[in-house]
């Protein structure tokens, strides 16, 4: 590994940790598609920053552009608060009036700036430490690491000093505003972290990057777990990855590192959201299916405790009555043999005494608790679940 | 230019006329369906997909190898109907919620395309600038089987909102009923978002990837705040995009280094803005007027209930009384004893003032009014 790839590979953890932090609580605010919007209207704040500075990396033009970030949220508000237009309309609104105003911008100067939209929408990890930080003639290293890794420091000590206020704020907004801590401050100081952290790693990843690293590592940290901690750590690691696996795979296919990045990071994603172990789509089905079929169970438990003559219990009858076909019949007449609900005589099915007191007091708990659900009478009684 | 110029130019310029009937189709087409877009709240799909259909044509062009649009329009169809439901799925089946959907969806298979193009770059007879119209929109390119591609779709679209006009309305305004009346919910949604997508991506080429949902949702927010009617909203919102294409080519014919997309992005949010102000119900100038209406006839009640106060306790009810009564009271400046003057609640006598008969009625039924709403 020569000195540059590493320099690459710190750079892209060091962007991912420090996006994946405010992306997580922009994810549990409801909040994620302000990223996307704040990646494409910062556009005119780096085109005038850069009029001004003509240098990327300049403090100044981070701080500008930021600035335009978070005008873009006020401007989101104000046009919420009017009640014309819904939130979502309002960010589809304001972002690519914003992101026009720049392309025009640059496009009305483009004898006089080098600066290319591609170069703020795609960005090109591989060219970042070409620019050094030199003082004095000494070199130290690459300006992106050193702008990405100020702005994870300032992150950092926000997120340990503010982390209460923040969690508290993200969860129970009445409650942060009883406790005296303003939500609008909170709020406003996330957006702010989120728009510098934004503008400081566009040059490096790219703004469309920037949205991918900030969103999939939290909504892949959402799908595995409900703690804010470790919905952190998670997400950073996962974050941390993706980065790494995703410039090696760039390197072998001599790739856009930061399409690699997030080819991984979408990969990663159709992984967890597949097979997360609680919330992933394979075992939502499975329970979906399992709930379905003790619904059914259920059903067809009460309709033969309110029919006591034969003929409304025969075999047969029951595709009729209830209207199954012959293989639901068959599961749910095996699946209540299992549990040991019900015994078949010559094709007559009687409820066991089991299978009555459960019916008993599945009715009983359904008219009482008719919001709750009856999973925990469920284990009471079911050997097998469906 | 000038404006004579232009129109010179519209007449015998072929470029420019197929581009100017493009971008209006396009708008009207947009304006139309974007109304679906914004009362569904599915504003930012548009956004969305259109990145999530960047992959799509890469692929196409990887695997046709030609920069045929109808290829590319496919791919492009298939990978924004991948991600369109992909964010359903999610929504529907995870605790996520539609923002991270769409912003993961975006972003992710926007890096994909990403990575796909930079092996278009790589291949020996790729011309990168050929599909970086994609991503930016160059209308310039638009040909003329483009524009035909654009009428047919806008023609389609418009037989199957005409079709399903009924069933439509319903799934906006209330899909349980809908439901309940029969009607297949699934499919209306499918279709009404398949033409969303397709919409959206026969739009790239115009106004790219990023602008893209602008162009979807400006004419209809504009739109929607001048009726509470949806065909004339849908309508309205046509008639905007269209003007916005229109007006936003003839901009940026007329004035180099201009690209098309951001001049119309750049119309249609003035019409937004115009519309926003001064929409007569909705508009917020005619609403702080409506407000400050209020306040002032408030201010107007409260003065004359105090005179009413005074009055009553009076045998002959039009007994005048001196204007240094009402000083302790804040309510009254010259002006608002003037208004009530011109109203004829009151009469003014140089320093006196009296409550006509008509004033007296006024504020006795004020106070009633007061009590029944007690």
């Amino acid at each position: 590994m020569s000195s540059a790839q590493i320099e690459i590979q710190i750079i892209a953890c060091l962007v991912a940790v420090a996006c994946a932090i405010p992306g997580t609580f922009l994810v549990l605010r409801k909040m994620a598609m302000i990223s996307d919007a704040i990646s494409h209207s910062i556009l005119p704040g780096i085109v005038i920053g850069f009029f001004l500075t003509e240098d990327l990396n300049s403090p100044w033009l981070i701080l500008l552009a930021a600035m335009t970030g978070v005008i873009t949220v006020v401007l989101v508000e104000f046009i919420q608060k009017t009640g014309l237009v819904k939130e979502d309309t309002a960010i589809g609104l304001v972002f690519p009036t914003l992101f026009s105003i720049g392309v025009i911008l640059i496009a009305k100067n483009a004898n006089d700036v080098h600066l290319d939209v591609d170069v703020v929408f795609l960005g090109e990890l591989a060219y970042a430490p070409s620019y050094r930080f030199l003082i004095n003639g000494m070199d130290l290293g690459p300006k992106s690491l050193w702008v990405i890794g100020t702005i994870l420091l300032v992150t950092l000590l926000l997120l340990i000093t503010f982390f209460k206020e923040l969690k508290i704020s993200t969860f129970d907004k009445q409650l942060a505003a009883t406790l005296g801590f303003s939500p609008v401050v909170v709020h406003y100081g996330l957006m702010s972290i989120a728009s510098v952290t934004t503008v400081g790693a566009f040059d490096a990843v790219g703004a469309i990057l920037v949205v991918a690293l900030m969103i999939a590592p939290a909504a892949i940290a959402y799908l595995l777990t409900n703690d804010l901690k470790k919905m952190l750590v998670i997400a950073v690691f996962s974050g941390i990855a993706s980065a790494l696996t995703g410039y090696w795979i760039a390197h072998y296919l001599d790739a856009s590192i930061a399409g690699s990045i997030a080819t991984v990071l979408g990969v990663l994603f159709l992984l967890v959201y597949l097979f997360a172990p609680k919330k992933g789509l394979i075992s939502v089905l499975f329970r979906q299916k399992r709930q379905q079929m003790e619904v059914y169970l259920l059903t067809f438990l009460l309709h033969l405790q309110n029919h006591t003559e034969e003929s409304e219990r025969h075999l047969n009858h029951l595709s009729e009555h209830i209207n199954w076909g012959k293989i639901r019949s068959k599961t749910v007449l095996d699946l209540a043999l299992k549990n040991n609900m019900i015994i078949i005589e010559n094709n007559i099915i009687s409820l066991t005494e089991k299978g009555q007191g459960f019916t008993e007091k599945a009715i009983d708990y359904i008219t009482t608790n008719s919001t709750v659900a009856i999973e925990k009478m469920k284990e009471d009684f079911f050997l097998f679940r469906g | 230019m000038g404006i004579t110029e232009y129109i010179d130019l519209l007449f015998t310029d072929y470029t420019l006329q197929t581009v100017t009937l493009g971008t209006a189709v396009l708008g009207a087409l947009c304006g139309m369906l974007g109304s679906f877009a914004v009362l569904r709240k599915q504003s930012l799909l548009g956004d969305a997909i259109s990145h999530a259909a960047l992959p799509g044509i890469a692929i196409a062009f990887l695997i046709t190898e030609t920069k045929n649009s109808n290829a590319l329009l496919i791919g492009a169809l298939i990978s924004g109907l991948i991600g369109a439901f992909w964010i359903r799925g999610i929504v529907k089946n995870t605790h996520l919620k539609s923002d991270t959907a769409l912003g993961l969806i975006l972003s992710l298979f926007f890096g994909f395309g990403m990575l796909l193009l930079t092996f278009i770059q790589k291949m020996p007879n790729a011309n990168q600038a050929g599909l970086n119209k994609y991503l930016f929109g160059q209308a310039a390119t638009l040909v003329s089987s483009d524009v035909w591609t654009m009428c047919f779709i806008a023609g389609l679209s418009l037989l199957v909102l005409l079709v399903f006009w009924k069933e439509f309305k319903l799934l906006l305004f209330d899909a349980d009923y809908a439901k309940s009346l029969g009607f297949n919910i699934k499919f209306l949604d499918v279709l009404i978002t398949f033409f969303i997508v397709l919409c959206i991506v026969i739009g790239l080429q115009a106004v790219g990837v990023v602008l893209m949902s602008a162009m979807l949702l400006a004419p209809a927010a504009a739109a929607r705040q001048w009726t509470n009617s949806l065909g004339v909203m849908v309508l309205l919102a046509a008639i905007f995009g269209s003007f916005s294409g229109v007006l936003g080519t003839a901009i940026s014919a007329s004035s180099s280094n201009l690209s098309t997309g951001p001049v119309i992005v750049l119309i249609a949010a003035v019409f937004v803005l115009f519309s926003f102000v001064f929409s007569p119900k909705r508009g917020l100038l005619f609403r702080e007027i409506r407000y400050w209406n209020n306040r002032n006839d408030l201010q107007l009640h409260k003065t004359l209930a105090f005179m009413y106060n005074i009055a009553k306790t009076h045998k002959n009810k039009e007994h005048p009384h001196t204007v240094k009564i009402l000083n302790n009271f804040q309510g009254f400046t010259k002006k608002s004893l003037q208004k009530l003057e011109d109203r004829e609640y009151i009469k003014v006598n140089k320093s006196m003032w009296s409550l006509t008969e008509k004033g007296f009625d006024k504020a006795s039924n004020l106070y009633n009014q007061l009590e029944n709403n007690e």
